[in-house]
């Protein structure tokens, strides 16, 4: 990036400062802590100057927003031409009460939807089944059929605004309620926009809600990737999460190289199945956290952008549509404190902040009682202001990339590139990334790292602001949501009466059908719509699933 | 010598958050206690039979999906009904304030929110615990 003269002189100024003024001044004011690291144990430099990152080449290495190798931004307008979606995860109770949330949401600004499931759900199960004892509606909307996307969705218009699914072993499933939902209210199919995350390996690592074995999951993802550009092609058929891996206890750098990581992996098993990799991968999406260090934060995400590109290029991308790694960002939950939640606030707009310097498409920001239950209405609207003040009155989206350039900014993305390529490395020697999540070496990275974490909180060598220091011996008093415990029975009752009112045979026909497409190689997407539009629940068809492609077990690593 | 206090760390129901069982697993096992990880989804019939066959001195649930009331309970009752009212019960996860008196009652002897060192439910097992 500079000339040599100029290189040189800078070094040996800088070698005369450190000498002279920084040495003379540190003897007086030393420094408070005997090393400085952030959150990946990335050793932090008391000054970034020239010399960190003289080895780039602009053209090469940084470039334009929305050209190749999008370091800057993925679109070459970024936030001064549209602002990130407004996207509050959100979910809790039956598909009514989730239904008046997402109508408050939308009403206070909201741009855009994303549901959060029940457990239940999540593992493909109804309601009224033995192991979904005590969780409806606990941490997200209970959908065990149509009818509940139905209500879900009901008086919302679902062909302007775009709907994300954190749905993962049962997506297919879940994504035919939504595109049926779509369909029968009239709405065409190449309408609708969302995301779903069937994100399926990130559940093996991090977050555990799976349902199938390896093999016919990723079938059934490679399913949805066929399914989703040929016929809803404004729907993003998968978002390739690192949330919930850094919420496991990673670092920003596992999280980062295993996010990528786990996306190439799609990408090789789409190649494999004979998809043509242009015709997809525009259509894959990224998810990741923000946690509390703020340029550690900015630095990952731009990192992936460039990491996302180069590697698609050489797996043989050609569109640039398909090289662009675009993303939601989630402030990070494992950072709110129950303790004082107010002040959580201040946390969440100091990663929201990072979020949107970093470039990201969409935003949920957390809500300040969280780490108490699900969130008020009051506690998820200011989640939703500050994401506004952001956006209206903090002047941050006025240029794209504002931190473009910075030395210390492009130092530590650089960083993380290379330490993500260690990483890729590594996965490689055990054999890709399915072997090595049989042989737990992600989960065996996270436990260590949040252990590490941990320990140092505990030993004060880490500082949570009213946990281990400037704590108050005070009740918590805030006013936390609860969900009716009556909503069980009215959704078993619910349940019954669609078992009682649909057609029978009809639905035996078609989970039958789709068991024989699913011993076969047959695209699953056309099977499964068949059989969620004739009011199959989500228990039935995945059971079918269940029956011919097993559940998987984890290997338990502590 | 006495023998090592042994602990059952068990994740009952659907939810996956294991990241906070882990670690007290981890925690307990550097203070010296011998300590058994059921891994995911447990049932509570599933935790007492290995709480039983184990022969624990305790057992920690954790759960960060609201189903404490349900599950916790679960569990406590059964460990009762098996006449393993011996057996230290506690449970940690996302708990909200106005449940702890109630879960108390219950039998779960110990509630552990979010922030608390591990440090003190080691603390609290060793002051509690029957051995």
């Amino acid at each position: 990036m500079y000339e040599k003269k100029t290189l040189d002189s800078i070094k040996r100024k800088r070698a005369e400062w450190e000498k002279k003024c920084y040495g003379v001044a540190v003897n007086q004011h030393p420094a408070r802590k005997k090393k400085f690291e952030n959150l990946s144990a990335v050793k932090i430099k008391n000054l970034y100057d020239p010399e960190n990152i003289a080895h780039l080449d602009y053209e090469r290495d940084m470039g334009f927003p929305g050209a190749y190798p999008f370091l800057r931004g993925v679109y070459p307008t970024m936030h001064r031409g549209r602002l990130w979606t407004m996207r509050q995860f959100s979910g809790f109770g039956s598909a009514e009460e989730t239904n008046e949330r997402y109508k408050y949401l939308l009403d206070h600004g909201e741009t855009g939807l994303s549901v959060a499931f029940d457990y239940p759900t999540l593992y493909g199960y109804d309601t009224d089944q033995p192991l979904a004892r005590g969780e409806f509606g606990k941490c997200g909307v209970a959908i065990s059929s149509l009818k509940d996307m139905e209500i879900l969705f009901s008086d919302i218009p679902i062909d302007k605004v775009t709907t994300s699914m954190t749905i993962n072993g049962p997506a297919a499933v879940v994504w035919a309620f939504y595109v049926a939902n779509a369909e029968n209210r009239g709405i065409r199919k190449e309408v609708i926009g969302g995301t779903i995350q069937n994100d399926i390996l990130k559940e093996y690592i991090a977050q555990k809600s799976w349902i199938f074995p390896p093999e016919p999951s990723m079938r059934l993802i490679v399913d949805t990737f066929e399914y989703g550009y040929k016929h809803v092609p404004r729907w993003n058929t998968i978002s390739i999460s690192g949330y919930h891996i850094r919420e496991a206890g990673s670092t920003a750098i596992q999280e980062l190289a295993f996010t990528l990581g786990d996306g190439l992996e799609y990408v090789r098993w789409a190649e494999k199945r004979g998809l043509c990799i242009d015709d997809f991968a525009p259509r894959l999406s990224f998810f990741f956290n923000a946690h509390n260090d703020f340029f550690e934060e900015i630095a990952k995400y731009r990192a992936a952008r460039r990491i996302w590109a180069k590697e698609m290029k050489k797996l043989g991308a050609k569109k640039d549509r398909s090289l662009l790694m675009r993303f939601h960002t989630q402030t990070a939950g494992c950072s709110l404190t129950a303790q004082q939640p107010e002040i959580n606030i201040v946390r969440v707009t100091m990663q929201a902040l990072a979020a949107v310097l970093g470039g990201t498409q969409s935003l949920h920001t957390n809500s300040m009682d969280e780490a108490l239950a699900l969130p008020s209405e009051k506690a998820v609207r200011i989640a939703l202001r500050t994401q506004q003040i952001i956006a209206e009155e903090s002047g941050v989206t006025d240029t794209i990339d504002p931190l473009g350039g910075s030395y210390y900014v492009e130092w530590l993305t650089d960083k993380m590139e290379e330490e993500t390529y260690r990483y890729f490395d590594r996965v490689e020697k055990l054999g890709g990334v399915i072997p090595a999540i049989e042989k737990g070496f992600f989960q065996r990275e996270i436990a260590e790292a949040s252990y590490k974490y941990q320990k140092e909180i505990d030993e004060k060598r880490r500082i949570v602001v009213g946990v281990n220091e400037y704590a108050l011996d005070e009740p918590i008093d805030i006013p936390l949501l609860k969900i009716d415990e009556k909503g069980e029975e009215r959704q078993i009752a619910r349940l019954k009466a669609l078992r009682k009112d649909r057609n029978n045979q009809n639905v035996e026909r078609h989970l039958k059908a789709l068991r024989k497409a699913a011993q076969g190689d047959d695209n699953l997407m056309p099977y499964i719509l068949d059989c969620v539009h004739s009011y199959a629940t989500l228990g039935e068809t995945c059971q079918v699933l269940r029956d011919i492609f097993g559940e998987y077990e984890e290997p338990a690593i502590y | 010598m006495t023998r090592k206090i042994r602990v059952l760390v068990a994740k009952p129901g659907l939810d996956g958050h294991d990241r906070g069982a882990k670690i007290v697993a981890r925690a307990l096992r550097d203070a010296g206690m011998e300590v058994i990880y059921t891994g995911l989804h447990q049932t509570a019939e599933m935790v007492v039979d290995t709480a039983m066959q184990e022969d624990v001195d305790v057992v920690g649930l954790s759960l960060l999906s609201g189903a404490h009331m349900t599950l916790f309970i679960d569990v406590a009752k059964l460990l009762k009904k098996k006449g393993m009212e011996d057996v230290l019960l506690i449970g940690g996860g996302i708990i909200p304030e106005d449940d702890v008196p109630t879960l108390k009652k219950a039998g779960i002897a110990g509630v552990f929110g979010p922030g608390t060192p591990c440090e003190h439910i080691v603390e609290f097992i060793q002051k509690n615990v029957k051995q």
